[in-house]
């Protein structure tokens, strides 16, 4: 192992580093969104954007990432929109975890039973009030499992990125191995860094999760 | 003359083809006590839930107080304000502490002032003594103690009328005591209730009057020393035969 090669390269692995964090951060939060949007129209039963969005559930869930910025890196250009390589990995992303997302909050509303809405209902309350007091809170606590472990899979995802021209960790260690054959010590770099980022949320992923257990709704 | 509270007009409520309620008519009186008894099946849940406009119903009006509670219609919240209702299930919500879960809704729903609300859940918790549980979630108390919550969260709305789903049916036997004590109690405060129950001796200590439900049917109305002495109808018979148990004749 080089350790001067790693000492030299180490600033390169951590602006690599925020990129991969600045893009999978912005990502799962446009990602959350689209999920939540996903999850209120099924949950909901609206028709027509019902069918739409099981449409793109399935499209989204069963193509690879790669496929998918494929398709945004090199396809919108040619539909006249002309996208920087981070905003493709952006829109990629969200188009991924969007689904995931929405799965996780739909399974998370179908456990709360009906009769609690009636619950609220019978207290006078409106179907949104009923929603943001009484379903939406038991919901997101019930889905905070499945959450966590799309943050952690989105983030890893992030990976394909390279495939684009974004110089993410993934671009940055093939890129070293390239240039000098520093096989080693170019991907021992890369396990640490993706360590760096994916244990805390991992760890922090566990304690809420226990955290939530440990409050065991059930009535 | 009493004033009239609840009107029921040939209500009819259809379910996949199968008529649940057929053509049923009511009026209730403040401050009287009705009890729904029946064999499981008859409709008796089904005619609350749609007294609450929980479920669409086919034909028919139903009015509290000269105001229409329809289905899906836009003052509904508002009318349910002035319906109680208390489920089997007792649905305190999980995520809340008591004292919160009777609070919620006079807040939220009512615009009520915090103290005020806050003043008045607990006398109510201190007056079916469980003042300390204030702050424990609906996991830590036993059946009983959930369903009386129930009932004080339903009376903290200060309802008109009050409507129970064979509350004590998922009780163990020793628990249905408490709950049917809070429940006498408010009868004799003069509160407007309509009660579906299988506790029959309760029915008949608590009632003002007793109706008999049967394949979607009001089959028998009636006061209840007559009903339970003396059922005019033989369905009733058949039904009120069910609670009685004739002395084994052992042969030796």
């Amino acid at each position: 192992m080089n350790w001067d090669f790693i000492a030299e390269y180490l600033p390169m692995y951590e602006r690599a580093a925020i990129l991969t964090v600045k893009l999978g951060v912005i990502g799962i939060v446009f990602a959350i969104l689209v999920g939540l949007i996903c999850a209120m129209i099924q949950y909901h039963k609206i028709p027509v954007a019902r069918q739409i969005v099981a449409v793109y559930i399935e499209l989204s869930r069963n193509t690879p990432l790669l496929v998918q910025l494929f398709f945004i890196y090199y396809g919108l250009p040619k539909l006249g929109a002309n996208l920087s390589p981070e905003v493709c990995g952006i829109i990629g992303l969200a188009f991924l975890g969007g689904s995931y997302m929405a799965e996780s909050f739909r399974s998370g509303l179908e456990t709360i039973a009906p009769i609690q809405r009636e619950s609220a209902l019978s207290l006078g309350m409106t179907n949104r009030q009923a929603m943001q007091y009484i379903i939406l809170p038991q919901a997101v606590s019930m889905s905070v499992p499945a959450f966590v472990a799309n943050v952690i899979f989105l983030l890893k995802e992030t990976s394909v990125f390279s495939a684009i021209s974004l110089m993410d960790l993934m671009f940055t260690a093939k890129d070293l191995i390239g240039l000098y054959y520093k096989t080693i010590e170019s991907l021992f770099l890369l396990v640490v860094f993706y360590l760096i980022i994916l244990l805390p949320v991992s760890i922090l992923g566990s304690l809420l999760e226990r955290r939530m257990r440990h409050a065991g709704f059930g009535s | 003359m009493a004033e009239t509270l609840l009107t029921v007009e040939n209500l009819t409520k259809k379910f996949e083809g199968n008529t649940i309620l057929d053509g049923l008519n009511l009026t209730i009186q403040r401050g009287e006590v009705v009890v729904i008894v029946g064999p499981s099946g008859c409709g008796k849940s089904t005619f609350l839930r749609c007294i609450n406009a929980l479920e669409p119903i086919q034909e028919g009006t139903i009015s509290l107080q000269g105001t229409p509670i329809v289905y899906g219609s836009k003052n509904l919240a508002e009318v349910r304000q002035k319906i109680g209702m208390v489920f089997q299930s007792y649905e305190l919500f999980p995520h809340l502490t008591v004292l919160d879960n009777i609070m919620l809704a006079p807040m939220k729903v009512q615009k009520r002032n915090k103290d005020e609300v806050k003043e008045e859940a607990l006398q109510l918790l201190d007056r079916i003594g469980l003042k300390d549980k204030a702050d424990s979630f609906p996991r830590q108390l036993s059946g009983g103690q959930k369903q009386r919550v129930a009932i004080v969260r339903a009376l903290c709305m200060h309802p008109e009328i009050l409507l129970f789903d064979e509350v004590t049916a998922a009780l163990d036997p020793e628990m249905v005591r408490e709950v049917l004590d809070v429940m006498l109690d408010l009868a004799k405060q003069g509160r407007t209730m309509i009660i579906v129950t299988h506790e029959m001796q309760f029915a008949k200590a608590v009632a003002d009057r007793v109706i008999f439900f049967d394949q979607g049917h009001i089959v028998e109305e009636a006061a209840p020393d007559e009903f339970f002495e003396h059922p005019k109808t033989e369905r009733a018979k058949q039904f009120l035969n069910v609670f009685s148990f004739e002395k084994v004749e052992h042969n030796k």
